[in-house]
């Protein structure tokens, strides 16, 4: 309990941090940039957009920094991120909103797929040293953790998409089609998910198995296992409740610290697919300096990566309750 | 064996600092012979940076003039065609390896110098030092690194190289520090540290005559971890058009090729050559991180009977060819 206690403790300090980063970077920038692309706003967009702007820059405003954060600190409380330009006059919650599922669907259960389905092939592969599994896919694996993910999604693209004519290559949906809960819809949707989904499996499931491999092996050489092997218990016991049951923290904690990256790749997933998902939205407001919409998603994504590792950190402590006791 | 385990164990006298200099580069010939990993991941890096130094030894053509037609496929005189501009993608390719790896080793090295300065701050110096070092890069470990660099550079009013070098280094640093912190916590309290401390050396002294060379595995590995990640994060980066798009590498490259819809316009050349060089130098980097993983763990290493089996049956077919 005060383990978890101390985690939470410490996500809270972070995310206070993000927030407060949020708010600093257009203030702090050198030669404030925030001031050079209001002008060149101007003109451009609609005056309340531009107001939207210039208050979430803290530019043309007499109120001090303090009192500035404070109201940020109360719209943000509120889910007030202001107004997007890029689709003005949408707020930027009702945009980010509009595709967050999206990307919680496709992301979230690729992620937990490659996790488990690493896992257990990094169990078995290490379970018989030296068979095929094992010689085989750990060399494999060191090439595909070098692949860019998102050229390996232009791969996919151009073999089963635009030769093979398997599956869709670009959107999360036949635009075509209405919204309904029939099966050619969702049907629809699962086709246009398997590409974007097989890039991301592929990409990281690699990490998953050397790392499980590798501490599976170590945990085979310990001498409960041979005590176990010399009670006589059979083989499948062995493997997953003695060996893989302790071998699996570090890999547990490994998924949590490496969340990060995933998204990361997930942005540039979803970018190569034109799937409309938060990632994919990213970019759209780097490209149209859409800033409210980008400190939104930078927060949204970073909440959401921090909640996991908090899940994963608890999980972890009641595997394993050496983690509860240290520290 | 045996003298594996005796190199892995921490050198015990400060004269022993410059003998695990010279021990560390012995390691590195030893392993290059013994583990194909490693063989392999020099060879590629050797070869990538040949092309870094004198692209002009291969490549003829300027790689960003609009020379020839524009869209050539795959041929003798072009051997991976041209761009949508008429631009030889073979010249680009070779000689866009320059900046590619000078983004990846340079932001590589000044990442683990930052690395090994904050873990082994936080790690030696301990109390204070290590609360408000060790919340900072925890802090960096666990946010999202793209969104934070799409918005640090979103802000900033340049973007070039170096300010993508820059940005590489702050936020791929946070791993190593981790562990060279973990590393110095469990030396702090060995004899020989303990030792130099009772012959009243300065701190100084004691951090980089005796610390430093202890972990130059660890810092080694760090360094190519880091080169792993940064060569995919640098072109990721470039791909979505940050940095600077009118440089040449093979980042730049793929940014150009999906701007200009290659694969919706069968310039399938133009997507792939550019990822297949990034690809090969990320695996140089992380072909050489595996074998050096495998030679401190020998537990790891592929199984003896099996190779050896592999190359009975490599032999009896050449053999058999013959």
């Amino acid at each position: 309990m005060r383990y978890a206690l101390r985690r939470a403790g410490f996500f809270a300090l972070t995310l206070w941090t993000c927030i407060t980063l949020n708010f600093l970077l257009p203030r702090l920038m050198p030669g404030n940039p925030a001031e050079a692309l209001l002008a060149r706003f101007k003109g451009r967009i609609n005056p309340a957009a531009l107001h939207a702007l210039e208050i979430a820059f803290g530019v043309n405003t007499k109120a001090s920094i303090w009192s500035q954060y404070v109201k940020y600190l109360y719209n943000l409380i509120h889910l007030r991120f202001g107004t997007s330009i890029t689709f003005f006059p949408e707020p930027v919650t009702h945009v980010v909103l509009q595709a967050l599922p999206w990307t919680l669907g496709l992301i979230g259960v690729t992620t937990i797929l490659a996790f488990l389905l690493g896992t257990l092939i990094g169990i078995v592969g290490a379970w018989r040293r030296g068979g095929w599994l094992d010689s085989v896919l750990p060399p494999v694996f060191i090439i595909t953790s070098a692949i860019p993910y998102f050229w390996l999604a232009m791969l996919l693209i151009i073999i089963f998409s635009l030769q093979l004519h398997w599956f869709p290559a670009f959107f999360n949906v036949n635009p075509s089609l209405t919204a309904s809960w029939n099966w050619s819809y969702v049907g629809d949707i699962l086709d246009h998910a398997v590409l974007p989904a097989a890039s991301i499996l592929i990409t990281f499931i690699g990490g998953w198995i050397l790392t499980m491999r590798n501490t599976m092996i170590t945990t085979l050489a310990e001498d409960y296992i041979r005590m176990a092997r010399a009670k006589g218990l059979p083989a499948r016991r062995i493997m997953f409740d003695y060996a893989a049951r302790n071998a699996i923290l570090p890999n547990l904690s490994g998924f949590a610290m490496s969340l990060g990256f995933v998204v990361s790749g997930a942005v540039f997933v979803e970018y190569v697919f034109n799937y409309n998902g938060v990632g994919y939205l990213l970019v759209q407001a780097l490209d149209s300096e859409d800033y409210p919409l980008m400190q939104a998603l930078f927060l949204l994504i970073t909440v959401a990566v921090l909640l996991a590792i908090l899940l994963a950190d608890i999980a972890t402590a009641l595997l394993d309750p050496r983690t509860r006791a240290a520290r | 064996m045996a003298n594996l385990m005796t190199m892995t164990e921490p050198v015990t006298t400060a004269g022993g600092a410059a003998r695990a200099g010279t021990q560390a580069i012995g390691r590195f010939w030893r392993a290059i012979r013994s583990n194909r990993k490693a063989a392999v991941g020099t060879v590629l890096l050797a070869f990538f940076t040949l092309l870094a130094i004198w692209p002009s030894l291969i490549a003829k053509d300027p790689p960003q003039a609009d020379l020839y037609k524009s869209a050539l496929g795959p041929s003798t005189a072009h051997l991976f065609g041209t761009t949508q501009y008429g631009q030889d993608l073979f010249s680009q390719f070779v000689n866009g390896t320059r900046e590619t790896l000078i983004i990846a080793v340079v932001s590589g090295v000044l990442s683990t110098f930052l690395s090994v300065f904050m873990g082994l701050a936080a790690g030696y110096l301990g109390g204070v030092f290590d609360l408000v070092l060790n919340y900072i890069t925890d802090v960096l470990l666990v946010i999202p690194t793209l969104p934070l660099l799409i918005i640090i550079v979103a802000f900033l009013p340049g973007s070039g190289v170096p300010v993508l070098i820059a940005v590489l280094t702050v936020t791929g640093y946070s791993y190593g520090a981790r562990q060279l912190r973990a590393q110095t916590l469990s030396l702090r309290g060995r004899d020989f540290l303990e030792a130099a401390r009772v012959r009243g050396e300065r701190a100084m002294y004691i951090v980089f005559v005796e610390l430093i060379p202890t972990m130059t595995s660890l810092i080694v590995a760090t360094f190519l971890g880091t080169a792993v990640f940064n060569v995919i994060a640098a072109a990721g980066l470039q791909f979505l058009g940050i940095g600077d798009p009118d440089s040449l590498s093979w980042g730049t490259m793929l940014y150009w090729a999906q701007n200009n819809e290659a694969l919706q316009t069968d310039q399938y050349m133009w997507a792939i050559v550019p990822g297949v060089g990034i690809a090969l130098l990320g695996a140089a980097f992380a072909l050489l991180n595996y074998a050096f993983d495998e030679i401190g763990n020998p537990a790891l290493r592929p199984v003896r009977g099996s190779r050896r089996s592999v190359f009975r049956t490599r032999r009896l077919r050449v053999e058999r060819a013959s």
